[in-house]
């Protein structure tokens, strides 16, 4: 692959891409469209994301990718290939070791730290588009600040069905202004939304970059009677005893038997190297794998 | 006890070995060649070519084997390798009066100068399975006519010079280009047509025949279709002047639409446009179709809430790469967001029968 650029994309390129981003970050919440190009891997499988990266990627960094939160789910590890290939920079499974860490539908259970950015892989990125399908009227309704129509929908939700019946991709308000789409990440994760680390989300087919700068005020739409509430499986992790992370559901056996793991299997791998054992773990080995 | 499954790695390594000894099949067959398909699959080449925005027959015909023959995995092998290529200039608009005609034909007038030639065509051909074809692809030698050489002007300028069609405005002096901006709408008519030559052929053809069936329908007669050869010209600023830097095949098809005209105004025909890659017929009148139906608002008609009218729906939905990519994601995993709805969902149950045990 020695004929690509750094990071695939040629260095015109990536000048575009970044001036989204600072744009992005100027205006926090509000949706850039860039010039999203044709990348080798198909539209909808994280080229938003994987040309944010190639973006903000420098030789030095340490870079992370995750699909719903583990290292190992084969997009993840196609996108990894990728840049290994294509930037030869380093890559690791630890949250905290790496500086980029790109994702799809999760946010890392370690908190990140201000020397961190996290590239999240958009499908959609536009919150209102599921009220209103055309784009020229979802663009002239965040610019009027126009989002009745989002809280008619949740004011249904509860009327029809006694809560909010989102439980991803839930909607929220940055800095008071626009309303955003966090990526499909389950509603468990909004709260981390305001963090230290540098938030990129890129959509590549639709063809659009936003951010969050650190330290954002990020709001999940809630109504006073009906707050918002961030929910996971009520279990602990089988494989790590942890009671505050997100979990996986797994069908073990014929009669449909379950079990709960991490979904972040590098926090779960982490607990478990400390010495903690869930219900149905063992201890701790090297990965002969 | 459990152990988490791993093996992504592994998996992916493995499927792509199974992969590509199912591309090459039977090792008994003889392995088809690259030429053979630019060659004997060269329908498939053009619209490989149309699509993938990339004139390359020799690129299209290597994308198609290697995707074993799913044209539109092949498109996307050639927009990935087009995107890569670095931009020396653009071309001078080429001029498809000049085009070495293979096939000229008009459905508007029995004869014109130059006259009606049927070229490669399968019209007329009985769709009969040929039988020998599966035992010899031998052909019989074709008797030959004089080649053409003097120009074949288009049947629409004998009518542009009645007035009786509408004249086109001319445009900017360099249109947009989809590739590098991001689509924004309105689009003027330069980024539609843009849109529509690279669209998905199923898409244009369908949106197309919806006109004719009355979803916006706009009588459309195909005053000509041509395909043939084109010089590519190039200002080279070095030399101060244009030179020939290739030849491409295109298809161009114009067609007469139903008049506008009001009291003050007389009648007049309407035009609609298209001009694709290779030899793509099927492809260049269906884009004629659904660009004049997109016209609706610059010709003063109603939009009538048809779907090939709606330039943000036609535009957003024509594009296969775009729409496979998106299409064929669901296949990824979704786990987490279904955890989010199983637990949702359970909720919800356990709070309806709560409700319904205390009512009862």
């Amino acid at each position: 692959m020695t004929d690509y650029n750094f990071a695939y994309l040629d260095e015109q390129t990536k000048r575009m891409i970044r001036r989204a981003i600072l744009k992005g970050l100027a205006i926090p919440g509000y949706q850039v469209p860039f010039a999203s190009r044709e990348m080798p891997m198909p539209y909808g499988w994280g080229t938003g994301g994987v040309q944010v990266s190639a973006a903000v990627l420098t030789p030095d960094d340490v870079f992370k990718v995750i699909d719903q939160g583990a290292d190992d789910t084969t997009n993840a590890v196609s996108i990894r290939r990728f840049f290994q290939k294509t930037a030869g920079v380093a890559v690791t499974e630890a949250t905290t070791e790496a500086s980029v860490i790109q994702t799809r539908h999760r946010i890392p259970e370690e908190a990140l730290r201000e020397d961190q950015i996290i590239v999240y892989q958009v499908p959609i990125p536009e919150p209102l588009r599921f009220l209103e399908p055309s784009e020229v009227e979802t663009r002239k309704m965040h610019s009027l600040e126009e989002y009745g129509l989002m809280h008619v929908k949740l004011y249904e939700d509860i009327s029809q069905h006694g809560a909010i019946a989102t439980s991803y991709a839930y909607p929220v308000k940055v800095e008071g202004r626009y309303v955003m789409d966090p990526s499909p990440i389950p509603k468990f994760d909004n709260p981390k939304l305001e963090m230290a680390g540098i938030q990129l989300f890129g959509a590549g087919r639709e063809q659009r970059i936003y951010a969050l700068p650190p330290y954002t005020k990020v709001v999940s739409l809630d109504f006073d009677d009906f707050p918002f509430e961030a929910t996971k499986a009520d279990h602990a992790c089988d494989l790590c005893g942890a009671d505050d992370s997100y979990l996986d559901e797994l069908i073990v056996d014929d009669a449909g038997g379950r079990m709960f793991m991490c979904s972040d299997t590098d926090y779960c791998g982490k607990r478990r190297k400390d010495g903690h054992v869930g219900a149905q773990g063992v201890p701790y080995q090297e990965d002969a794998a | 006890m459990y152990v988490a499954v791993k093996g992504g790695e592994k998996a992916i390594d493995n499927a792509h070995a199974w992969l590509a000894e199912e591309r090459r099949g039977d090792t008994a067959v003889a392995a088809l060649s690259v030429a053979q398909i630019r060659q004997q699959l060269a329908l498939a080449v053009n619209r490989v070519m149309a699509e993938g925005s990339l004139y390359d027959p020799d690129l299209a015909a290597l994308a198609i084997k290697q995707a074993r023959g799913d044209l539109i995995e092949a498109i996307f092998l050639i927009r990935a390798y087009r995107t890569t290529l670095p931009r020396f200039g653009g071309s001078a608009p080429v001029d498809t009066d000049a085009m070495v005609c293979d096939r000229r034909v008009s459905a508007t007038f029995k004869d014109a100068p130059g006259g009606q030639v049927l070229g490669p065509t399968f019209d007329y051909t009985h769709r009969l399975l040929d039988f020998k074809l599966a035992a010899d692809g031998e052909v019989p030698a074709v008797p030959q006519a004089p080649i053409q050489t003097a120009p074949t002007p288009h049947i629409m300028s004998f009518l542009d010079r009645e007035d009786l069609i509408q004249s086109e405005p001319v445009g900017p002096e360099t249109p947009p280009d989809l590739t590098r901006t991001p689509l924004e709408l309105p689009a003027d008519r330069a980024l539609r047509l843009q849109a529509l030559t690279r669209g998905d052929e199923g898409f244009i053809l369908g949106m197309a025949y919806s006109t004719q069936r009355g979803y916006a329908r706009n009588h459309a007669f195909v005053a000509e279709l041509r395909i043939g050869a084109v010089a590519v010209e190039m200002d080279i600023p070095e030399l101060g002047f244009a030179i020939e830097i290739g030849e491409v095949t295109l298809t161009e098809c114009e067609t007469v639409n139903q008049f506008q005209g009001s009291k003050t105004q007389p009648p007049q025909f309407t035009r609609g446009y298209g001009l694709v890659f290779g030899m793509t017929e099927r492809k260049a009148i269906s884009m004629a179709l659904v660009d004049r139906a997109l016209r609706w608002k610059e010709l003063g008609e109603d939009n009538l809430g048809a779907p090939a009218q709606d330039e943000e729906f036609v535009l957003y939905h024509a594009d296969n790469i775009q729409a496979t990519g998106f299409l064929e994601h669901i296949k990824l995993p979704h786990y987490v967001d279904f955890q989010s709805e199983l637990e949702l969902i359970r909720k919800l149950r356990r709070e309806a029968q709560t409700m319904q045990e205390a009512a009862q």
